[in-house]
């Protein structure tokens, strides 16, 4: 069983977000970072399906050296090895484009990472690179189970869930709770820094969009409050004024 | 030139995202000159796919085979890019929901096109093709310009204005279509989908009611859904909720759970975590009901009740009766 685990570099989830050089870069100053958290999810059940089945687990990261540490915390959470691709990816096409190449330089089983990044949540790189492999890809799936060379995959649908079976190799973005997440241990620290972290250049590819800009919302303007013992009047204001019943 | 659209199918109807998302299509083909081209899958009577005119579009493509049935993003993809070569489709659109986007990411590697995901408002085309989109889970919004021939554009809900009442285009002739079928798309056997039919999508719906740990405890549910009848309204929760086993794991709401747009969001002793915000930012109308004065989703509000979401609830429902 060979496994590889795409992480993405993020600000945490509380981070406020703001930007630089007139809007084209996020300020990173005081912004914490993190491994993705659906792609934590992925990291974690990949480690458990390494264990079980006696199996190698890499980890890979398309992005600059200051990833390193979150690539350090995977590689003591279980992860064997680690590539970082050295690029900022401009797209999804180009971060698939870059997965797909180091995905056929091995023969890996399972190609597991989260369901979407949190910093611009796509949710379209797992089928880009499934695509981009001629493997099928399904996401977000909550639950992994492997049996033979057969995955079985639950798997959310609009409203509901549906559970596949589907032979290997897959390509699988993922979400809670197909595991939890892992805290590493001292010992998976140390071994962590000992590990190899492969530093590979990205291979080319067309680019299919132009650098971005960014902006924040307007802000939002006062909330109207409502004595409790009026409550009813809400639902004319909503009817009446913000005219949306 | 054509525009694309793809279009999502609920017991053979078109769903509400989607009729939105020819619209956008259809405005879309107006700007760059072509006509809007819809693309159905699925079983369907051509009564309701032809109504897909109404909101701009010039034809359905309908493929109505019968592998076709259960949804397949897979094979759903491949028919996607077929339907794409035949209309010579420069621009092909799908709503933001888990299949859209898995159909647009394997279409656009396949017709090597760029690909924008979570698009909140029309294309600028004046001078290059430029996208903005929703990131950070609603945090901030990114301009993109899409340089590759073929465009890939997955739509978030209320994208577009949709004026139900204005719409004034007639029927759109329905065309049977007949991909070709990969068996490579059918390697995977369905072993079960559970669907809770009768209750409303929450992706889809246009009110939420929305319930938190402030409800105190699943027996304690039966006010928010009652408000939620009394407004056709679909149910939700935060976080804590579904991670105590109080309501389903599909009516979580929030950063790491469905992210939801509805015009009103009606939160019920949900104190408004960042992370829960972020679920709901889209929306048009949010009212926070909670006893804790300083709770931070007031903050995010439209209109805001301090009190006991057990005295409100029951009135809030009386007077949403009286309405109808």
């Amino acid at each position: 069983m060979k496994i590889l685990v795409c992480i993405t570099n993020v600000p945490d989830t509380t981070a406020r977000i703001s930007f630089t050089d007139n809007d084209t870069k996020l300020n990173k100053n005081g912004v914490q970072f993190i491994i993705g958290p659906y792609d934590d999810y992925a990291l974690a059940r990949g480690v458990e399906l390494k264990e079980q089945y006696s199996g190698s687990l890499t980890v890979l990261h398309i992005g600059e050296a200051d990833a390193e540490p979150q690539i350090r915390k995977a590689l003591a959470i279980g992860a064997d090895d680690a590539i970082r691709v050295n690029a900022e990816p401009q797209d999804s096409y180009f971060a698939a484009a870059q997965i797909a190449h180091i995905a056929s330089q091995g023969t890996y089983d399972l190609i597991l990472m989260g369901r979407e990044s949190i910093d611009y949540n796509s949710g379209v790189v797992h089928g880009l690179v499934g695509e981009m492999l001629g493997i099928p890809s399904y996401s977000p799936v909550m639950k992994l189970d492997i049996d033979g060379n057969n995955a079985t995959i639950t798997r959310e649908i609009d409203g509901g869930k549906e559970v596949l079976k589907a032979p290997l190799p897959l390509v699988l973005g993922c979400q809670e709770p197909i595991a939890e997440w892992k805290i590493p241990n001292m010992r998976g620290i140390m071994t962590a820094r000992t590990k190899p972290l492969n530093v590979v250049e990205p291979v080319s590819v067309d680019d299919m969009t132009a650098p971005q800009t960014y902006k924040l919302p307007a802000p939002k303007g006062a909330c109207r409050m409502i004595p409790a013992s009026e409550a009813e009047t809400l639902i004319k204001l909503l009817q009446t004024e913000a005219k949306v019943l | 030139m054509s525009v694309l659209i793809y279009v999502e199918l609920d017991n053979g109807s078109i769903k509400k995202t989607s009729l939105e998302a020819v619209a956008y299509g259809a405005k879309v083909a107006e700007k760059t000159g072509g006509q809007a081209v819809v693309l159905a899958l699925g079983k369907a009577e051509n009564t309701a796919l032809e109504i897909a005119g109404q909101y701009g579009a010039a034809k359905v493509l309908h493929a109505a085979a019968a592998e076709l049935e259960h949804e397949n993003s897979l094979a759903y993809a491949n028919a996607l890019v077929q339907a794409a070569t035949q209309e010579g489709s420069k621009i092909i659109i799908l709503s933001k929901s888990g299949l859209g986007d898995a159909m647009a990411a394997r279409a656009a590697a396949k017709l090597k096109a760029g690909i924008v995901s979570g698009v909140t408002a029309l294309p600028e085309t004046d001078g290059g093709f430029k996208v903005t989109r929703s990131i950070f889970t609603g945090k901030a919004f990114a301009t993109t310009e899409i340089r590759s021939d073929i465009k890939v554009l997955v739509v978030r809900k209320n994208a577009i204005e949709l004026d139900e009442a204005g719409l004034t285009g007639g029927n759109a002739a329905v065309e049977a279509f007949q991909p070709t079928l990969r068996d490579s798309d059918f390697t995977a056997s369905v072993v079960s989908v559970e669907k809770a039919d009768s209750e409303l999508s929450l992706t889809e719906a246009e009110i939420i009611v929305s319930g938190g740990r402030g409800m105190k405890g699943p027996e304690h549910w039966q006010p928010l859904i009652d408000l939620a009848k009394a407004l056709g309204a679909a149910t939700g929760c935060s976080k804590p909720v579904s991670d105590l086993d109080w309501r389903p794991h599909h009516e979580h709401i929030g950063q790491t759970g469905i992210k939801v747009a509805p015009s009103l969001y009606i939160a019920c002793g949900i104190s408004g975590a960042i992370q829960h915000l972020a679920g709901v930012n889209g929306s048009k109308c949010i009212v926070v009901i909670n006893k804790d004065p300083e709770a931070p989703f007031f903050k995010a509000a439209d209109y805001g009740i301090v009190g006991d979401v057990f005295e409100i609830l029951p009135k809030l429902t009386e007077a949403a009766k009286s309405l109808k």
